[in-house]
C-alpha cells in the first residue's frame, strides 16, 4: 500500500509526496475523512489529485493512502430506476440515511447488498462461456436484466444455480473453479468490449417533429446539441427522454440546476413510455448539480457512459443524454489550471478536445461480445458562453459527432420551440436512414422532406431581399411562398414540449402534416399562374385548418 | 492559539505567510496591525505557507508588525430568529447591539441533495403584470433582474420584496443583502418597508460602495445562512434579494487576479459559473420541510451587454431571467421589461387550471407570439418605413404600443391582481385578428373574448 503526505491544497486538488510507485488514475482516500480522489499527475514521488470532494478543512502532512486501483462503477442488478451521483453514490439512500443535504466522505455502495434477485438460468452445464457471454438474467420491472461473464473470464460452466441472490452470491461455477456473482466492476474511463462496430440503419425515433423529419438520429449515433441559455437544451433531452424509442435511458445531469433534476425525476415517475412502461423503469440518472463538487462533475459523463455500454452489451439500444458537456470541460479546465499545465484555447487544457473525441467514441451500434446487437447512442448538450458556437468546447464537440442540432437563442427569445435553427443544424446519418424510412413510413419520404426543405431555403433566400425592398413590392407568387413558409415554422417545426397533444407527433403523423403542406404549395403555385391571390388561396379557414391539424 | 508575525507579502486583498503548522484549508484567521483587527480566509497551503484573503481588505498592513491567528473554525454565522428587522454588516455583524446566537452556522452551506429537492409551483403573485402573466415567479426560484446603471432595478425590487404574496395571502420574510451599492439605495429599501410598517418583514445585510470590496465576497453567503436558518429551521418562506451581484463578480476578479490566476473571459475566473451557482443554489424548496428560499438576485450588465460573462453565467444557473431596457425606460415605461429577452423557467408547472387561471398559459404564449411578430415588423420599419405594411401588421403595431403602455407599464406602487392582468390582456388581444390567435384555445376564446 502507498501511503504519502499532504504538501500542498489548492481548491479540488491537493499534492501529495511520498507517493513512488502510485499510478496514473488510481483512486486515493486523502486525510483523516479519507476523501476520495484521483491521481491525475505524477512527477517524481509527487502526485497531483483531483478530489471528488470539498477540501476545506485538509491540514498539510495529512496522510494521502492509494487504493492501488483506478475508479470503477458498480454493475448489476439494482440500477434501473435509480439516481446516482457521478461517482455512483446512491441519492436517494443517503436522502433517507443521512437527510436532505450532502455531507462529506460518504461512502455507501452503488448497488445494494442485500436484496435479493430472482435469477433465471440461460446457460447449461458444460457450455463454453467466456467475457460477455449471458448466463441467464434477473427482472427489474419491465426490464430484463441480463447477467453476463465479466470480461476476462472464461470456461466451461461447471454448475448454475436457479433461485433468489444477492448480487455478491454466486450463481454459476466454472470447471476451473472461477464464481461469477451478479456485481461487476468496470473502470469508467476505458471503454467496455465489443466485437465490432456496424453500421447505423434505425432512426431513435423521439417524436419531436423537427428531428425525426429534418436531423433525424440514427440508433447508435451521437448527437452534438449547443445553445445559449434559455435555448430549449434541457427541455429537448427531457422531451427525448420521455419519448424516444429507447430501451434504456441514462440521463446525466452535470453542472446544471438542481430543481430541473426534481422535474425530470417527477416527469419519469408520472409518466409511461410509448409502450406503456412507467419510464423510471428504463431510466438511470446521474447527477452532479453546479453546487456539488466539481470534480464528480467530471466523473459523471464517463460513469454514464459505462453503464450506456453496459446495457449495450446486453443487446440493448441505449441512449445517453448529457446536459451539459460544458460543465464536464470546465471541471477539467478548473483542475487543469490549479496544475498550472499550459492553458489551450480560452483556458482549457489542451488535451480536452482528444478527451472529447474518445468518450464520443464511445457511442456506436456494435456486435457485441456475446454476439448480440446493441446501440449507445450519445446526445451532448453544450452551453457555449455567450452563445458563440466558435468557443472550444461547442467546437470539439461538433468534430467528434455526425448530427448537429443548433438551437438558437434568438428564435427562443422569439418563442419558437424547439428553437433548432434549420438553416444551421445538419445529420449526416440521413442517408443511412432514408431506406428505413421508405420502407417504414412512406415511399416518397425523401420527397417531401426534401421538399419542405426547399420552402424553407426559399423563404432565407427572400427574407434577404425582404430586408432590402420590404414585402410590398414581392410578386404574387413569393409573397406565397413565405405564407406557406410561415406555416411550415409555425404549424410544423414548433412543437410544444409542454402540450399533451402537442408533445409527440407519430412518424405517419409528422409524414402527413409534411404532405399536406407540401401539397397545398405545390397546388398554390399553379393557382397564383392562373391569377389567384395569396389571400384567396390561403383563406383564413385553411390556414385555421393547418394550424389545428397537429392537435387531432 | 499560536499567533504568526512571518508575513512576507501583501499583494492586493492577498497576504502570504510563512512557516505556519497544523492549519487547515479555508480555515478563518485573525490578523491584527497595530491593534487593527481584521478576519481573512486560507485559499492555499503549501507545505509550510499559506496564501489568505482579507474580508477587510489590506490597506495600512505591512509585514513586520502584522500578527496571524489561527481560528481552526470556517466562516460562520451566528443566527437567531432575534435578527429580524436588524442591520448587519457585510460579514454579518450587528450594526447596532447585539445578537444572542441560537446557533452557529458555516457561511458555505451544504448542497441539498438534489432528489431530497420539492420542484416549485406555488405561484407568488408580485402584483406587476410583465411579471406575473408573463414570466411567473414560483416559491423556491431563483429568478435575477438582469438591469444596467441607471435603471429602475431598485425601484422594482423593492416593490417585489413589498408585494409579494401568495394568493392565499401569506407574506415572505425579506432577506436583503446588498453588495457595493450606494447608501441612498439601501436607505430607499429600508425607508420604503418603513413606509409600509412591514420592517419587522425584513433582515438587511449591507456592504456598501464605500465598504472593502473583498467583504463582499461573503456577503452573499452570509444573509443565504441567515436565509436557510429561517427556512429550513424555523419554517419561513424566505426572499432572498442580492443586489448588485456585478460588484461581487468584480470582487471575485480582483482576488482571482491578485492570486495570479490564469483568466478567463474579460478576466473573471474560470470557476466564475461554479462560485455563483454555490450561491443560487442555496434556494429551493426541500421535502419534508415547511419553509422555502425563493432568490431574486439584481445584475447591473455592463454596457447593457447580455453576452457578458456575469449576465451570461448567471442566466445558464438561474431560472430564467428579468431583463430591463434601457429603451423602455427611455419610453417611459415602468417596469421597463423586455419581454422577449425575459423568461421564467418555473412558469409551465405553476400557472394555470387550479394554480392561477386557465386562460394564463394561452394568453402568455399568445402575447409572446405577438411580441415577436412586433419585433420583425418593427425591425423591417427601420429599415425600409411604414409604407407596404398590411392591414394586420398595423393592428400588431397598435396592439404593441397599447400593451406597453396599459398592460408592461404601472405605478410603482401599484399592485395589479393576476386576474387583472389577464382581462388587461384580453382586452388588448382583441386588436389583433382572431385567425392569428393560434396559441389561445377556441373555448378560452368563447369565454373569456366573447363572455359566451
Ligand atoms: N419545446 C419547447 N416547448 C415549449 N417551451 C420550451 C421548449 N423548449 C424550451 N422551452 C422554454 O424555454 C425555456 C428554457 O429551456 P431550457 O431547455 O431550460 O433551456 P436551456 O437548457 O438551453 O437553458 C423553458 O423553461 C421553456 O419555457
Ligand atoms: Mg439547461
Amino acid at each position: 500500500m502507498i501511503k504519502g503526505r499532504i504538501e500542498r491544497v489548492t481548491g479540488p486538488v491537493v499534492v501529495a509526496e511520498g507517493m513512488l510507485g502510485a499510478r496514473m488514475w488510481d483512486v486515493v482516500e486523502i486525510g483523516k475523512g479519507k476523501l476520495l480522489g484521483e491521481i491525475i499527475k505524477l512527477v517524481g514521488e509527487r502526485a497531483f489529485i483531483e478530489v471528488y470532494e470539498d477540501t476545506n478543512g485538509l491540514e498539510i502532512k495529512e496522510p494521502v493512502v492509494s487504493l492501488g486501483k483506478p475508479f470503477t462503477v458498480e454493475l448489476g442488478p439494482g440500477l434501473m430506476g435509480s439516481i446516482y451521483d457521478g461517482l455512483g453514490r446512491p441519492l436517494e439512500r443517503i436522502k433517507k440515511e443521512l437527510g436532505s443535504f450532502i455531507r462529506k466522505g460518504i461512502r455507501l455502495t452503488t448497488l445494494d447488498r442485500k436484496r435479493k434477485w430472482k435469477f433465471e438460468p440461460k446457460v447449461r452445464k458444460g457450455e463454453e462461456v467466456s467475457g460477455g457471454s449471458v448466463l441467464g438474467s434477473v427482472r427489474e420491472g419491465s426490464i430484463v436484466h441480463k447477467i453476463m461473464v465479466p470480461d476476462g473470464t472464461e470456461g466451461k460452466v461447471k454448475s448454475v444455480r436457479k433461485g433468489e441472490f444477492s448480487i455478491e452470491e454466486s450463481v454459476c461455477e466454472l470447471n476451473n473453479g472461477k464464481r461469477v456473482k451478479m456485481l461487476q466492476e468496470w473502470e469508467v474511463r476505458r471503454t467496455r468490449p465489443y466485437r465490432s462496430k456496424v453500421g447505423l440503419s434505425e432512426p431513435l425515433i423521439t417524436g419531436q417533429r423537427v428531428i425525426d423529419s429534418l436531423f433525424p438520429v440514427g440508433k447508435g449515433g451521437n448527437v452534438c446539441v449547443p445553445g445559449g441559455f434559455g435555448s430549449g437544451k434541457t427541455v429537448l433531452e427531457s422531451a427525448i427522454t420521455k419519448n424516444c424509442d429507447s430501451d434504456i435511458n441514462i440521463v446525466c445531469r452535470t453542472g446544471e440546476r438542481g430543481n430541473e433534476v426534481t422535474d425530470i425525476i417527477n416527469e419519469l415517475n408520472e409518466s409511461k413510455d410509448r409502450k406503456g412502461r412507467p419510464l423510471m423503469e428504463k431510466s438511470i440518472l446521474i447527477v452532479n448539480t453546479s453546487n456539488m463538487p466539481v470534480v464528480a462533475r467530471e466523473t459523471s459523463i464517463y460513469t454514464a457512459i459505462t453503464i450506456g455500454e453496459y446495457f449495450r452489451d446486453q443487446g440493448y439500444n441505449s441512449i445517453v443524454l448529457i446536459d451539459s458537456t460544458s460543465r464536464w470541460a470546465e471541471a477539467l479546465r478548473e483542475v487543469s489550471g490549479r496544475l498550472e499545465e499550459l492553458p489551450g484555447e480560452e483556458g482549457y487544457p489542451v488535451y480536452m478536445e482528444s478527451y472529447v473525441g474518445e468518450y464520443h467514441e464511445r457511442s456506436g451500434r456494435v456486435e457485441n461480445m456475446n454476439g448480440s446487437f446493441g446501440s449507445l447512442t450519445l446526445i451532448s448538450s453544450v452551453s457555449p458562453p455567450g452563445a458563440d458556437f466558435s468557443e472550444p468546447v461547442t467546437q470539439a464537440v461538433l468534430r467528434a459527432t455526425k448530427v448537429f442540432w443548433g438551437l438558437d437563442q434568438k428564435l427562443a427569445w422569439r418563442r419558437h420551440f424547439p428553437a433548432m435553427n434549420w438553416l444551421i443544424s445538419y445529420s449526416r446519418h440521413l442517408d443511412d436512414m432514408l431506406p428505413w424510412f421508405k420502407k417504414n413510413v412512406s415511399k416518397d419520404w425523401d420527397v417531401v422532406t426534401k421538399n419542405l426543405r426547399a420552402i424553407l431555403q426559399k423563404e432565407a433566400e427572400l427574407e434577404r431581399v425582404v430586408r432590402v425592398v420590404g414585402i410590398g413590392v414581392l410578386p404574387e407568387k413569393e409573397k406565397f411562398i413565405l405564407e406557406i413558409a410561415r406555416i411550415v415554422r409555425e404549424d410544423f417545426l414548433q412543437q410544444d414540449a409542454f402540450h399533451t397533444e402537442d408533445s409527440y407527433t407519430p412518424l405517419d403523423k409528422q409524414y402527413a402534416l409534411m404532405r399536406d403542406v407540401v401539397k397545398l404549395y405545390e397546388k398554390g403555385l399553379k393557382e397564383i399562374e392562373s391569377g389567384k391571390t395569396t389571400d384567396q388561396i390561403l383563406t383564413k379557414s385553411v390556414k385555421e385548418r393547418m394550424a389545428r391539424v397537429k392537435y387531432d | 492559539m499560536i499567533e504568526y508575525q512571518t508575513l512576507t507579502q501583501v499583494t492586493g486583498p492577498l497576504i502570504f505567510l510563512e512557516g505556519i503548522k497544523n492549519v487547515g484549508y479555508g480555515e478563518i484567521v485573525e490578523i491584527e496591525t497595530d491593534g487593527e483587527r481584521r478576519r481573512g480566509q486560507i485559499l492555499e497551503l503549501n507545505r509550510d505557507k499559506a496564501i489568505i484573503e482579507v474580508f477587510e481588505g489590506t490597506r495600512g498592513m505591512d509585514v513586520k508588525k502584522t500578527k496571524v491567528r489561527f481560528t481552526g473554525k470556517t466562516m460562520s454565522l451566528g443566527v437567531s430568529k432575534d435578527m429580524v428587522g436588524s442591520v448587519f454588516s457585510g460579514l454579518g455583524e450587528p450594526l447596532k447591539g447585539r445578537i444572542v446566537a441560537e446557533e452557529e452556522l458555516d457561511i458555505q452551506g451544504k448542497p441539498i441533495n438534489p432528489s431530497a429537492r420539492e420542484y416549485p409551483k406555488e405561484f407568488i403573485e408580485t402584483g406587476i403584470s410583465s411579471i406575473d402573466l408573463m414570466n411567473s415567479l414560483v416559491r423556491g426560484q431563483k429568478l435575477p433582474i438582469f438591469s444596467g446603471v441607471g435603471l429602475p432595478h431598485t425601484e422594482l425590487i423593492t416593490q417585489i420584496a413589498k408585494q409579494a404574496r401568495l394568493l392565499t395571502g401569506e407574506d415572505f420574510l425579506i432577506v436583503f443583502a446588498g453588495m457595493g451599492i450606494g447608501y441612498d439605495e439601501a436607505r430607499y429599501f429600508r425607508e420604503e418597508f418603513e413606509k409600509t410598517g412591514a420592517l419587522e418583514r425584513i433582515v438587511l445585510f449591507l456592504n456598501t460602495a464605500t465598504d472593502p470590496a473583498i467583504e463582499r465576497l461573503a456577503t452573499p453567503r452570509v444573509a443565504l445562512t441567515a436565509a436557510e436558518h429561517f427556512a429550513w429551521n424555523l419554517d419561513y418562506h424566505v426572499l432572498v434579494v442580492l443586489t448588485d451581484m456585478t460588484s461581487y463578480c468584480n470582487s471575485l476578479r480582483e482576488v482571482s487576479s491578485a492570486k495570479e490566476e490564469i483568466p478567463s473571459r474579460r478576466g473573471y475566473p474560470s470557476y466564475l459559473y461554479t462560485d455563483l451557482a454555490t450561491i443560487y443554489e442555496r434556494s429551493g424548496r426541500i421535502t419534508g420541510k415547511k419553509g422555502s428560499i425563493t432568490m431574486v438576485p439584481v445584475l447591473t450588465m455592463p454596457e447593457d451587454d447580455i453576452t457578458h460573462p456575469i449576465p451570461d453565467l448567471t442566466g445558464y444557473i438561474t431560472e430564467g431571467q428579468v431583463l430591463l431596457s434601457r429603451d423602455l425606460f427611455r419610453k417611459g415605461v415602468y417596469p421597463p421589461v423586455d419581454l422577449l429577452s425575459s423568461l421564467s423557467r418555473l412558469m409551465s408547472k405553476g400557472v394555470g387550471r387550479g394554480l392561477t387561471r386557465d386562460d394564463h398559459k394561452s394568453m402568455s404564449n399568445q402575447c409572446y407570439a405577438n411580441l415577436a411578430e412586433v419585433e420583425k415588423l418593427r425591425a423591417l420599419i427601420s429599415i425600409i418605413g411604414e409604407e407596404g405594411l398590411t392591414e394586420t401588421d398595423k393592428r400588431y403595431l397598435e396592439w404593441a404600443n397599447r400593451f406597453e403602455r396599459e398592460f408592461i407599464n404601472q405605478d410603482e406602487n401599484e399592485r395589479r391582481g393576476i386576474k387583472q392582468s389577464l382581462e388587461k390582456a384580453w382586452e388588448l388581444l382583441s386588436i389583433i385578428p382572431e385567425e392569428r390567435l393560434k396559441r389561445i384555445e377556441k373555448d378560452l376564446m368563447k369565454r373569456y373574448m366573447r363572455g359566451e
